[in-house]
């Protein structure tokens, strides 16, 4: 379909968060905006990439299981085993599932992992063969070293680097995090604006903001607790403002926190709504271990946005946020009171 | 306070708890007169519904007095006797916008909870498990009621309770399954389940046009109350098979309509039954679809399948074959209360509906475990328990 640039570009990154109403190629100038210092972190061609050594992995199983299957003595003798057709075809069954797995989903850890665990079954395999009188010492070492070369690569396929088409978290090769969410909320675009422009009132939907104090028209001071309740303070400014439409900012330098984004208000449903849709990226204060540290705590920044945005949505829609803290209760055992933490956030 | 307090599968205990107070600026709370146990409220003590913690107050089926409101509540006050919807709804989201108010994009607090489970978030309800929310039920002697200008409705004092307590749930549910039936002159409508939300759906199934109404259960005392009290033809399916005979009964085309009142938890014959009982007992399977697979089944070419019926995730062996090439169209959804209520009040009040019909049992709020286990049983011919706090 030849039609506008834009569209076309919608084309060329399928995987990309397209609102219809969307302007044209948003990550693009986000992208310009971020002048390069946060590289830009998403894409197919890493998707694709991983996708392909799937693919790959997966047809090296069907190959080994075939021959597995077909063959089972000539592979023990190749291998330099000894003469175990039983094995060799139990190992071949386990190749061709792995294989059949990984080439109808590519991506899923689950059947990656199967090939490592298939890789440490052969390992001990080949150390059994290798006490067995007829077993072919050296054949049986070049086994072992080709077996712990796919197992390097198939340990590689299992903990890819976290991609995901755009809607999420992305974690970049300088440790910078990428995080994108939007947000249907039944006010125009404008009430949503000058809600949020009012930077005084951010905390009271954003959950780790404690205070956002405005010092001029463009500079903002943000204090904020981070995982572990460390208390994080930067300095912002708003880079681009156009009321109604967009707001973009990025923290001075120096900042603990370093970090951009922006928030569009995009018309939606004629006008009386608004697709609210947030782009952010940070160097979280260790870099990808305190992305790490922050994950286990739950502290998970897209969940953050996304409960974050929830609860704007629930403020500036009823005019409060729905809660059940400091309702009564019976008594709760141990265990529902520590599944009662997560429930009830 | 006293409230009923959820502790597991099949244990429910009236336990002395703090008194709720307002959390949020539009709460209100309610001193509670009258609380229902209702249909779904067996399913959390059959404990098929996921998401419940022990403790939880139960009860959505409650109305009471206003006894306090807070800073911007400005159509209730103080004194007013209210009958509470169970969902709980916002007013001013896209969905309440529209009237479809159970699935409320802004009461469920544990929206991300239900995402999980259903992909997108439904409204809060009254002690309904922590999928809808986690708000404390109104089996008690207080409850406070979040956006409580949006969800109670004011009721006239000469009104008895046992008239006005079902508009919160079980009354506005039969209704809109009936509605939801395009029920024309002549219409000839099946309904499954002959408890209180099937009796209302066979009465408002007659007050909207149908000529003939058939009810499915098979307990006798609720076939009996179909029959005498709601007037419908009745089938006992422990004796019949139901698609044969809703064929035969209606010269091999079948019903016009089939209302699914029964849910997750269908009882049933044959290896059918037998199959979901133990995938359910296994968890592979969150439901048991008898009733919904005999009504798709049953229903006329181009028919309408409605299910009040409360399902909680998988269902399995579903005849979508049946509903794709018969051009079935299936409605459904928990009721938008706040939608029915006051018409529903003005046929009650002209006397077109007496919601008491299917009262069978009135118990103090501390008699509320034996009201679950005779309800869940049916002992004492029991169809509907309304607890009455401080009595």
């Amino acid at each position: 379909m030849e039609t506008s640039s834009d569209t076309s570009r919608r084309q060329a990154r399928p995987g990309s968060w397209q609102y219809p109403g969307a302007a044209p190629g948003v990550d693009d100038d986000q992208a310009a905006a971020d002048g390069g210092e946060l590289a830009r972190l998403t894409g197919p061609p890493r998707a694709a990439r991983e996708a392909r050594l799937g693919i790959a992995l997966g047809w090296l199983s069907i190959g080994l299981g075939l021959a597995g299957l077909m063959a089972p003595r000539f592979m023990a003798r190749a291998a330099g085993m000894p003469d175990w057709p039983h094995v060799m075809r139990v190992v071949g069954m386990r190749e061709l599932v792995s294989g059949v797995g990984l080439l109808n989903r590519p991506h899923d850890q689950l059947w990656r992992w199967s090939r490592v665990m298939g890789d440490a079954m052969d390992l001990g395999i080949v150390g059994v063969a290798a006490i067995h009188p007829y077993a072919n010492r050296r054949r049986l070492a070049s086994t072992a070293l080709a077996l712990a070369s796919v197992g390097a690569l198939d340990l590689r396929a299992g903990n890819p680097p976290r991609i995901t088409p755009s809607h999420g978290a992305l974690t970049g090769p300088q440790g910078g995090q990428r995080v994108q969410h939007a947000v249907s909320i039944h006010r125009p675009a404008g009430e949503c604006y000058r809600f949020w422009r009012d930077l005084a009132r951010l905390p009271e939907f954003m959950q780790h903001l404690e205070s956002v104090t405005v010092i001029d028209e463009r500079r903002s001071h943000w204090c904020a607790s981070g995982p572990a309740g460390r208390k994080i303070e930067w300095d912002a400014d708003i880079t681009d403002d156009q009321p109604g439409q967009l707001l973009r900012w990025r923290s001075v330098p120096g900042a603990d926190v370093d970090n951009a984004g922006s928030v569009r208000f995009i018309p939606a449903n004629g006008g009386r709504a608004t697709v609210l849709q947030v782009q952010m990226s940070y160097h979280p204060p260790a870099g990808r271990a305190g992305a790490a540290v922050a994950r286990l705590f739950g502290e998970e920044p897209l969940i953050q946005v996304r409960d974050d945005l929830r609860r704007f949505k629930q403020l500036i829609e009823t005019g409060e946020i729905p809660t059940t803290r400091g309702q009564p209760a019976g008594a709760r055992s141990l265990v529902s009171t520590l599944f009662g933490k997560g429930a009830d956030q | 306070m006293k409230a009923t307090c959820w502790h597991g599968v099949r244990d429910v205990r009236v336990e002395q708890v703090p008194d709720p107070g307002i959390l949020n600026p539009g709460d209100a709370i309610v001193r509670i007169t009258s609380t229902a146990i209702c249909g779904s409220d067996l399913h959390l003590y059959n404990g098929v519904v996921p998401g419940m913690m022990q403790g939880d107050i139960l009860g959505h089926e409650f109305m009471g007095e206003i006894v306090e409101i807070g800073s911007s509540v400005k159509r209730l006050k103080v004194g007013d006797r209210v009958v509470v919807p169970f969902p709980i709804a916002c007013g001013q989201c896209f969905f309440c916008e529209q009237k479809l108010f159970s699935v409320c994009e802004n009461s469920n607090p544990n929206a991300w909870l239900a995402e999980k489970m259903w992909g997108h978030t439904t409204a809060g309800i009254f002690g309904y498990s922590h999928l809808t929310g986690g708000y404390a039920g109104g089996q008690a002697e207080y409850a406070r009621v979040p956006f409580a200008d949006v969800g109670p409705l004011v009721v006239p004092r000469e009104l008895p309770d046992d008239k006005v307590l079902f508009l919160s749930d079980v009354l506005p549910t039969g209704y809109m399954a009936a509605e939801a039936c395009d029920i024309v002159p002549g219409a000839v409508v099946a309904v499954w389940g002959c408890g209180p939300v099937g009796q209302f759906a066979i009465q408002s199934a007659y007050l909207l046009g149908a000529e003939r109404v058939i009810a499915i259960d098979h307990y006798p005392d609720r076939l009996d109350m179909a029959r005498t009290v709601s007037h419908a033809e009745t089938l006992n399916f422990d004796e019949v098979d139901i698609v044969d005979a809703l064929r035969d009964m209606t010269g091999g085309r079948g019903p016009d309509a089939c209302i699914d009142a029964v849910g997750m938890e269908a009882h049933g014959a044959g290896i059918g039954y037998v199959y979901d009982r133990v995938k359910q007992a296994m968890r592979l399977e969150s439901d048991r679809p008898t009733a919904l697979r005999q009504a798709l089944l049953s229903c006329r070419n181009a028919g309408v399948v409605s299910v009040p019926g409360v399902y909680g995730g998988f269902s399995d062996k579903i005849p979508f074959g049946a509903v794709m090439n018969r051009a079935l169209t299936i409605r459904t959804g928990q009721c938008h209360v706040q939608r029915y209520m006051q018409p529903l009040l003005e046929r009650v009040v002209n006397g077109e509906l007496d919601p008491a019909c299917i009262i069978t049992h009135h118990l103090d709020l501390d008699e509320a475990p034996q009201g679950y286990a005779m309800f869940k049983h049916k002992q004492d011919r029991c169809i509907k328990v309304v607890l009455r706090p401080g009595h």
